[in-house]
């Protein structure tokens, strides 16, 4: 057993951080949402898998069919990135607006909002499976299958850890993940939507008072989260080259359990969350099974909600309001 | 603006409607109400005849599909009412309970060979022991967050009902057995209590007959202290506490009678089904009976049960939209939380609960009226 552990200690880990800066990108969403609105964003699962269905589109659209290498690679990867991008953070800014922003105009209660979002989630899902996928994709009568991503680099080892290999893939989705939470961590502290944002976190009503248009701060935190759930399913699309309609569930729970574990409503928090739910998982199906990754995660989330519900950075896009 | 206040007013004249038969309903005598009761049980024994089914379901056996889903959809429905409409808590795993249910008598009755009667009480307990199990830590928490906790707790039931090799894994349990029967009973031709695999109508009666147990049992608590505590708790939780209500001991009763009542109708159901697996515990289940919940009218009983009715029903009458029936769900959902949050036959304190904003987990962040809503305010006075 022991052996075990240390054999896979280092795969295990690259793996763990790999997926643990998805988990995190995709959290920030969560974090941010529920920082200004007190909501958990169902549907935000979903944004992510419109992502990767976004950043699929590109090699599709193109033909790719073989493996590229130097600048068109660079190019159909950042073309990938901003395909997904657009994707989700047009579905998050549209889910705002028919979803949400009725409710909150009458000042609906906070389950009638979840369950807007639980019909908003089914509803994307099926017409992915039903609608998208057949017809833009052309796979008629295959919506509900795993849908893969032709090889676009030759996943070579870039560098090794202790005799084990890191693969570039591994590596560009790490560097990438961190690259964007120091982008929007400079957006939220240093700019003045950044300002808007936090201050409408802080007190919605002294946010009014101060001159804050709250429906622009709340357009653009759906924005920005749903733009970093996009880069998220493009990253994972790139490195696990697959994705299907319902990707979004376990992704959606496990970005939500990041989110919470590092103290929901704050941002490096999600990161840090992220990455230690990455590791903990790979981790734990070391000495499980893999067959019970998920089931350590939502153990995770329950436990942490029990025992410190604030996370390990505690809630602070606000103060912390229980 | 204009079509806007056409759809107020024909909201306004519908839900007054709604409270007039609601108030004549109150004044009704007693005895006058004991019919309308009979009739009802009358009417659903009959429901399964032929000539209803050719109008109901024209593609696939009516009395079959009156067990599952509509039968079942509604006994769920009506245990996770107690849950989310009476006491305010929000679960999204409920189906966890059912799918005790349904593994305790596919494990009990095909390992032990204990009798159908003996795992229905044994699996009730059983449910209401992990409705306090899970309730016990998490009831604690804000409401959002037991929502994502239960969540996560079904699909680790879920998940672990899949890999554990020695309840069947994902293959499930095969051949669980049935009710004793009694084939020499007949009633107008049909043999109520021959529990077998063709006659799918001894099932829906036990069905029935369960239904309306729950039904009466949940119109008493609702009626009692224990009703009057939830409605507080779900009102105003610290106000409830404060006014001597012990409120994280009621939560826990509501966690564990919904949780008795989604687990008698997994038993139920597991033996009837003869076989059962992980993948009939889906996400999507709770999600359903959830839906069903809130679409008729959290809790207001005859809206929840008129919610599962139309949730389950609707998909099987029109089998030609069955690939687009989540679609078509999923919207209507949305729709029905922005026109009618209150749902079709809503309860006239949850309503004004609702409209205030404070239906259930408190009113959204970062909802600050604008001058345009506080005008329609004063209008409205």
């Amino acid at each position: 057993m022991l052996n075990d552990f240390v054999n896979q200690f280092w795969p295990a880990t690259i793996d763990g951080l790999a997926f643990g800066s998805i988990y995190a990108l995709i959290a920030l969403g969560y974090t941010m949402v529920y920082g200004v609105l007190r909501l958990i964003n169902f549907a935000h699962s979903e944004v992510f898998m419109i992502g990767t269905f976004g950043a699929m589109f590109v090699p599709f659209a193109l033909g790719v069919s073989e493996p590229l290498t130097g600048l068109a690679l660079v190019g159909v990867i950042l073309l990938m990135i901003v395909a997904g991008t657009l994707a989700s953070a047009g579905t998050a800014v549209a889910l705002e607006q028919i979803a949400y922003r009725p409710l909150r105009k009458r000042g609906a209660s906070r389950l009638a909002a979840l369950i807007s979002a639980i019909g908003a989630s089914i509803f994307l899902q099926e017409l992915f499976a039903l609608l998208v996928i057949p017809n833009v994709f052309n796979r008629p009568e295959k919506g509900r299958i795993q849908m893969g991503l032709p090889r676009l680099m030759e996943k070579s080892e870039l560098f090794s850890i202790f005799g084990h290999s890191v693969r570039v893939d591994q590596v560009l989705v790490i560097v990438a993940a961190v690259g964007m939470m120091i982008a929007l961590d400079a957006l939220v502290n240093r700019t003045k939507i950044g300002r808007g944002i936090r201050a409408t976190a802080q007190n919605p009503e002294a946010a009014v008072l101060m001159g804050v248009d709250i429906n622009k701060i709340v357009r653009m935190t759906f924005l920005i989260g749903g733009g970093m759930a996009g880069v998220a399913g493009a990253l994972y699309l790139i490195s696990y080259e697959n994705t299907y309609y319902y990707i979004g569930f376990l992704f959606g729970i496990k970005a939500f359990t990041a989110a919470v574990l590092g103290g929901i409503g704050n941002l490096r928090g999600a990161l840090v969350g992220g990455v230690a739910l990455g590791l903990v998982e790979n981790y734990g199906a070391i000495f499980a099974g893999s067959d019970w990754k998920h089931v350590i995660s939502f153990s995770i989330l329950v436990l942490v909600l029990m025992f410190r519900p604030t996370g390990i950075l505690g809630e602070s896009l606000q103060q912390a309001r229980a | 603006m204009k079509q806007k206040n056409s759809l107020e007013d024909f909201r306004h004249r519908l839900s007054r409607y709604g409270d007039g038969v609601h108030d004549r309903w109150l004044k009704t005598p007693g005895w006058q109400r004991w019919i309308v009761y009979a009739l009802l049980i009358v009417g659903a024994l009959l429901l399964p005849s032929e000539s209803i089914g050719s109008f109901m379901s024209p593609y696939t056996d009516w009395a079959s599909i009156l067990f599952f889903p509509i039968g079942t959809y509604v006994v769920l429905a009506i245990g996770l009412n107690v849950v989310v409409g009476q006491a305010g808590l929000l679960d999204l795993g409920f189906v966890a309970f059912y799918a005790v249910g349904g593994y305790a008598m596919a494990l009990i009755g095909t390992r032990l060979g204990w009798n159908f009667w003996l795992i229905l009480l044994v699996g009730i307990g059983l449910c209401a022991l992990s409705g306090i199990t899970l309730g016990a830590p998490t009831l604690r928490l804000r409401g959002d967050y037991l929502a994502i906790v239960t969540l996560g707790f079904g699909e680790i039931i879920r998940i672990t009902a899949r890999n554990t090799d020695s309840i069947g894994g994902p293959n499930g349990i095969r051949a669980i057995p049935h009710p004793p029967s009694f084939p020499d009973v007949e009633l107008f031709g049909i043999k109520i209590f021959k529990y077998g695999v063709l006659d799918p109508r001894p099932y829906y009666y036990l069905l029935v007959a369960l239904a309306v147990i729950v039904i009466i049992l949940v119109k008493r608590w609702e009626k009692s202290r224990v009703g009057r505590a939830w409605a507080a708790i779900r009102e105003d939780e610290d106000a409830a506490e404060v006014m001597g209500v012990p409120t994280f001991r009621f939560k826990m009763l509501a966690f564990a009678i919904g949780a008795s009542i989604g687990g008698a109708m997994g038993v139920l159901w597991a033996a009837k089904a003869i076989s059962i697996n992980p993948n009939d515990f889906q996400f999507l289940l709770s999600a359903t009976i959830l839906a069903a919940v809130v679409m008729g009218g959290a809790g207001n009983l005859p809206g929840v049960i008129l919610g599962a009715f139309v949730v389950a029903w609707l998909p099987e009458r029109f089998r030609g939209l069955q690939d687009y029936r989540m679609l078509i769900f999923g919207a209507v959902l949305v729709a029905l939380m922005i026109f009618r949050p209150e749902g079709l036959l809503p309860s006239r304190q949850r309503k004004a609960e609702l409209q205030e904003g404070s239906g259930g987990m408190g009113a959204l962040g970062a909802e600050v009226p604008g001058p345009e809503s506080h005008g329609e305010e004063v209008a409205s006075k």
